[in-house]
């Protein structure tokens, strides 16, 4: 197990320093940081000494690797457009995404599980395949679309959640979490529910799928010619068997939330990293967007190497692997 | 503890299995009668699709919908199980009836050690306590002649071979004390060495806790060495029923004698019978009268009219109008 332990981690930070790699080009090659600097005035000394003190006549590699140490400590330089840390910039929105995207993460596995099993165990029934039915319009709503939808009716016309912002937060160190007061939770319904609301009909066809597939497994007729009931049938034998891909799907599909998230954060005013990434698109605000894909990269390996830790926890055939 | 005479481990009566279709319903069993006794083996053979398995799904309550018995009677230990509810079979399987099935590979749940699923199923069917439960498991696990059993228990299936896992299917297919057995095929997916093994600890258990054992088999040679009696199955239908002995050296079914006329070898395997031309009739085409005429060298007339039906006849039983009443 900690050979493996090992392997996956060694493996996730080679994939960093690539991904890094990147970043360095775009943040080094893309436009000159010294001309974003400096004011019109400034004289070529002036230029020359500003670039000789930001380290651009050192030879690439130490650049790179400077570039690269400073990342890892979380530090990105300042934003040209309004000259703070972009580090800082980024630890006031990321909260904001982060709980956003957790949330609609729970959500999508407390709904999408048990509507999976259920529309599996209850193939043919009615209800079943009308919550199948229904999945297939959840999966081609586009995700704006829902929002506006729960805004109008829960916000507007019924006026029982927020429709926008992230209402209360309390500082706890430098994070900033909306829920641990009441108006940040009920902020963070609607936003979340629209998010996820994909990602939920996905896991239950998922789960759905997989647990049809598993009941026909041998295991399950002999579990239950030893005596095994229905309800441990369906929830401890099938169930663990259809977890990793669903452990899968979840994780991969939470880099596709904060891409997702941008949508969302738009319509429903989130004030999250996907509105500081979009104005810093349109200011070509480049150590924000270097610093954007170094965290969004960083959470998709760390997921993915949960991921294969997790593979090795649920399923013991491929520890020793 | 028991009574004078205890009633037989098994007796089906008159069973029909159907499954209703689009096309019309298939009857996949009709009208199949077995007895086993207390501690007896009864192996069953017959070509493939015969109904063998499907007989033993009928008793265990494990008919894939919409398959249905639509007539008859199944009573295990002397309890009748075939008009009972889901529920109420539930608490029937693995306590009156046990199961083994061919592919020991599949029958196991891969993410659950060996002794979870031995305490699972034991404290299912006593009142056990975890640590009991566990304790009691191990010892399963020694009947059932796996080394190490103390260590072994808290393995995974993939790290035991074909063989120990059969044992493992054994273990829990007799934890719950089940007078019955239904063991379908238990050693076909097996190497021919273990074989033997598998069938001799099967058979010494079950004479151990007086259980009774359906044995479905493809290979006569087992069914030699291990049965006590012996059905035949044709087209889903009984055809003939005695003691081994009888029933390997004067078979009195024609299609019984085409089947033992195709053993070159006690010990081989019998799933294609060359000996008899043709193929067993599809559910949906039995022909009329006796389902085996269209390959019976013996066939008369009569025998395209009237259904034989399972006689008394010496010790065993045979469906052949030979035997009721002449062919012409
Ligand atoms: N779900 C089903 N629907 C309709 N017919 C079925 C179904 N399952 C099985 N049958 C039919 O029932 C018959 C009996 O099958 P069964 O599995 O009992 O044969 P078997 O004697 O065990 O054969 P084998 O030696 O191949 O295991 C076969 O003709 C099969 O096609
Ligand atoms: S009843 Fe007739 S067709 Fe059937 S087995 Fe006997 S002799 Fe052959
Ligand atoms: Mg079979």
């Amino acid at each position: 197990m900690l050979a493996f332990l090992v392997k996956r981690i060694g493996n996730a930070v080679l994939v960093m320093l690539t991904v890094a790699f990147f970043a360095f080009l775009i943040f080094r090659f893309l436009g000159d940081p010294v001309e974003m600097m400096v004011n019109e005035s400034a004289t070529q000394s002036d230029r020359d000494e500003l670039r000789g003190r930001l380290g651009l006549n050192d030879g690439f590699l130490v650049q790179y690797v400077r570039f690269v140490t400073n990342a890892a400590q979380g530090e990105f330089g300042l934003s040209w457009r309004n000259q703070q840390s972009v580090i800082g910039l980024i630890a006031e929105r990321f909260p904001a995404t982060f709980e956003l995207v957790i949330i609609a993460t729970f959500l999508s596995l407390v709904i999408g599980i048990p509507l999976g099993v259920f529309t599996a165990i209850g193939r043919g029934r009615w209800w079943a395949e009308g919550l199948q039915f229904s999945s297939i319009v959840g999966v081609s709503l586009p995700s704006f679309f829902v929002g506006i939808i729960l805004i109008l009716t829960f916000s507007v016309t019924l006026g029982w959640l927020p429709g926008y912002g992230r209402g209360d937060v309390m500082r706890i160190g430098w994070w900033s979490t909306g829920l641990l007061t009441a108006s940040g939770r009920a902020a963070v319904v609607l936003p979340a529910l629209s998010l996820s609301l994909f990602q939920i009909t996905l896991v239950m066809r998922l789960v759905r799928a997989e647990m049809l597939e598993t009941l026909r497994a041998d295991f399950i007729k002999f579990a239950r010619a030893r005596g095994v009931k229905r309800r441990p049938l369906w929830f401890r034998h099938a169930l663990k068997n259809c977890l990793m891909p669903v452990v899968t799907l979840t994780a991969m599909q939470v880099g596709n939330l904060i891409a997702f998230a941008l949508v969302t954060e738009t319509v429903f005013q989130w004030p999250g990293m996907g509105m500081l990434f979009m104005q810093a698109v349109t200011f070509v605000d480049i150590p924000v967007m270097a610093a954007y894909l170094c965290i969004v990269s960083f959470i998709f390996v760390t997921l993915n190497t949960l991921v294969d830790i997790a593979y090795a926890v649920i399923d013991p055939r491929l520890r020793n692997a | 503890m028991s009574t004078a005479s205890p009633s037989p481990a098994l007796e089906v009566k008159g069973l029909s299995v159907e499954f209703p279709t689009r096309r019309g319903i298939l009857t996949a069993l009709s009208d199949v009668s077995l007895t086993i006794e207390r501690g007896e083996i009864l192996g069953v053979v017959g070509e493939s699709g015969a109904g063998k398995s499907m007989t033993g799904m009928a008793v265990l309550g494990l008919l894939e919908p919409p398959g249905r018995v639509s007539s008859g009677e199944i009573r295990i230990a002397g309890k009748r199980t075939d008009n009972l509810s889901d529920d109420e079979m539930e608490s029937v399987r693995g306590r009156m009836v046990g199961a083994i099935f061919q592919d020991p590979l599949t029958s196991l749940n891969p993410l659950f050690s060996v002794g979870q699923q031995l305490v699972e199923t034991i404290r299912l069917h006593s009142d056990r306590n975890r640590t009991e439960a566990r304790v009691h498991a191990v010892n399963l696990l020694k009947q059932v002649g796996i080394p190490g059993a103390e260590e072994r228990i808290d393995h995974h299936p993939h790290q035991f071979s074909g063989g120990m896992r059969q044992r493992v299917v054994i273990a829990l297919a007799l934890a719950g004390n089940p007078q019955l057995i239904i063991a379908d095929e238990p050693t076909t997916a097996l190497d021919v060495s273990i074989q033997a093994q598998i069938t001799t600890l099967l058979r010494r258990l079950c004479r151990e806790q007086g259980a009774g054992v359906m044995l479905v088999t493809h290979d006569m040679g087992v069914i030699a060495e291990t049965a006590d009696r012996v059905a035949v199955m044709y087209a889903g239908r009984v055809i003939e029923v005695g003691a081994v002995e009888d029933v390997l050296a004067r078979p009195k079914h024609p299609y019984t004698r085409g089947l033992m006329g195709s053993i070159p070898a006690l010990g081989a395997r019998v799933e294609r019978l060359t000996q008899i031309d043709g193929a067993m009739p599809r559910l949906n085409a039995v022909p009329p009268g006796c389902a085996f005429n269209p390959r019976c060298p013996e066939a008369g007339s009569r025998c395209l009219q009237v259904r034989p039906t399972l006689m008394p006849e010496g010790q065993g039983a045979v469906a052949c109008l030979l035997h009721d009443g002449g062919v012409a």
